[in-house]
């Protein structure tokens, strides 16, 4: 029995494995999701069998109470709500490798050896921490817990002090193991620390908060596989833990700084000094300002035009408006494609689901690297709601905090038209010189709004 | 455990983290909301632990203790997944 145990979790490993490599191309990633759904299932099932488990009443109200929650959650949620509803799910991934950490614990106490006394601490830790700081992104993202980077005094050396306490308790627990006050503790700093970690953080470096505490829920996963000595939790954890490391880094890369000064909450620190500084730092010059029939005129006689999408789009929720407005332009003969950057919006890939929702093709999506080249080349350039992401400061001016970051060339086009609802910076407070340029035409209005409008206007052509 | 049985965990864990890199470079990024939260699914996988724990005979802390992670993990599983498919159904080409 125990063997067909074990052949099953293989599978289901292999489902696993196999379910993330048809992720590779949009056309087999729903098929990719089925077949790592059915490697839960087998394993959930194959699990029921196990001879530890002999009650099943609670276990089936406890599975049938998890499943509705998750369900009504999954159907409910909107697609602007996406990065909020994986920060949430992250949370209560955590908190289940919390909650298996504890329970080992007290099924052993007594008698724990060191790896899985190890194992132990080592869930508890990451699994508080992604519990609690995902729950405080989810706060960040949906708006309950504020998007500000939170600065207050000690703070890095607060961390520090309760990481240490949490290594050197520990290590005293391992060499006590009876102590069960002292796990509790241990338990309540690590949950504390979870939320101290991810306060400070603002909210447009969630892409990154929210892609590495993917990781911590693969890795506390893998680490309740090593209290369990179980291999599909060691490998379905790994492959989480890889997958939210990547993210992190491509997210990291996009915003050209280390994952230590997204983490210490750095960069806005020096956007908001900048911004501080009064408006006399900022570019200066005039700022031409357009209608939407003048607008529609301008893209009448266009013949290719990249929208660039950003957060504002995603707040506006003009994604149906935008994918009208494509429509319109494709009548009049006009190639439009899409100019995605990876870190617009709130986590990787938001603007892509967007637009997805919003049934824009999946091809006419491009990455920043596939058409960044084709700027030049283009007649108009449309930004709704992007900006730090299309700033040239970024390419030219060595003092400003995004120097360096990678960002689409907008500016290149030969008209370069920005939907914005004022002239205020971005998140990172820095002024944006794009808003000044001689071939830049600001477009105000909340964004479904004005796109609404202009693609009214340029049907009536 | 002994020491042996612990580094053929080792083994496997380091092996998966290999396999898990090759893999996530090759999904687009088009694809990585969905990446992220069909990962999220899979973490769930502390469901078979949960069972473990919440399955003992006796009642006592350590059953509760499961029986909250089951809850947990199956929100973190069912939602994922499903959410996951939602999501993936919207991409379409022309």
């Amino acid at each position: 029995m125990s063997i067909a145990i074990q052949i099953t979790y293989l599978i289901s490993s292999i489902f696993f494995i196999y379910g993330i490599k048809k992720l590779s191309s949009p056309k087999t990633a729903r098929k990719g999701n089925l077949y790592s759904a059915t490697g839960m299932l087998l394993a959930i099932v194959v699990t029921l069998l196990d001879q530890n488990v002999l009650t099943y009443e609670w276990i089936i109200i406890g599975g049938v109470i998890g499943s509705l929650i998750g369900a009504v959650l999954a159907l409910k949620i909107k697609m602007t709500g996406m990065p909020q509803m994986v920060g949430l799910l992250n949370g209560f991934g955590g908190g289940a490798s919390l909650l298996v950490a504890l329970s080992e614990y007290y099924k052993i106490t007594y008698a724990m050896p060191l790896n899985t006394g190890v194992a132990i601490l080592l869930s508890l830790l990451i699994g508080s921490v992604t519990f609690t700081g995902s729950l405080i992104a989810f706060g960040k993202l949906q708006g309950i817990v504020t998007g500000k980077v939170v600065h207050y005094p000690g703070q890095h050396l607060i961390n520090v002090l309760l990481f240490i306490f949490v290594i050197g308790a520990g290590v005293y627990l391992l060499m006590n193991p009876a102590n069960v006050t002292l796990i509790l503790i241990i338990t309540g700093v690590s949950l504390v620390l979870g939320i101290l970690l991810v306060l400070p953080i603002g909210g447009a470096d969630m892409p990154v908060a929210v892609s590495l505490l993917n990781s911590y829920s693969g890795l506390a996963a893998a680490t309740t596989g090593f209290i369990l000595e179980n291999n599909v939790l060691i490998i379905a954890g790994a492959l989480v833990g890889a997958s939210g490391i990547i993210l992190t880094l491509i997210m990291c890369r996009g915003m050209n700084r280390s994952l230590m000064n997204v983490v210490l909450g750095g960069w806005a620190n020096a956007g908001a000094t900048d911004g501080a500084s009064g408006e006399g730092d900022g570019p200066k010059g005039d700022v031409k300002s357009v209608d939407a029939e003048e607008l529609a005129m301008i893209l009448e006689v266009a013949s290719n035009v990249i929208i660039v999408p950003g957060y504002g789009m995603a707040v506006a929720q003009a994604q149906h408006a935008v994918r009208e407005l494509m429509l319109a332009l494709e009548d009049k003969d006009i190639n439009v494609r899409f100019a995605v950057h990876p870190v617009a919006g709130r986590m990787p890939g938001h603007m892509n689901v967007l637009l997805a929702e919003a049934n824009v093709p999946y091809d006419k999506l491009f990455a920043l690297e596939d058409i960044n080249n084709d700027f030049a080349n283009t007649d108009v350039a449309i930004v709704i709601g992007a900006n730090d992401v299309v700033n040239p400061a970024a390419r030219n001016d060595k003092s400003s905090p995004i120097y360096g970051m990678p960002i689409l060339n907008v500016d290149y086009a030969k008209t370069v038209v920005i939907n914005k609802r004022s002239l205020n910076p971005g998140y990172a407070g820095i002024a944006n010189e794009l808003f000044f340029g001689d071939n830049s035409l600001m477009f105000f209005g909340d964004a479904k709004d004005a796109i609404g409008k202009l693609t009214s206007e340029i049907k009536n052509l | 455990m002994d020491v042996t049985n612990f580094l053929m965990l080792v083994y496997v864990f380091v092996l998966a983290i290999f396999v898990g890199f090759e893999l996530i470079t090759k999904v687009p990024p088009t694809l990585h909301t969905p990446l992220m939260s069909g990962s999220n699914a899979i973490s769930g996988i502390t469901i078979v632990g949960a069972l473990l724990s919440a399955g003992a005979e006796e009642f006592t802390i350590s059953t509760i203790l499961g029986l909250i992670a089951v809850i947990f993990a199956m929100i973190n599983v069912v939602g994922g997944y499903l959410v996951t498919d939602r999501m993936l159904k919207m991409f379409k080409k022309r």
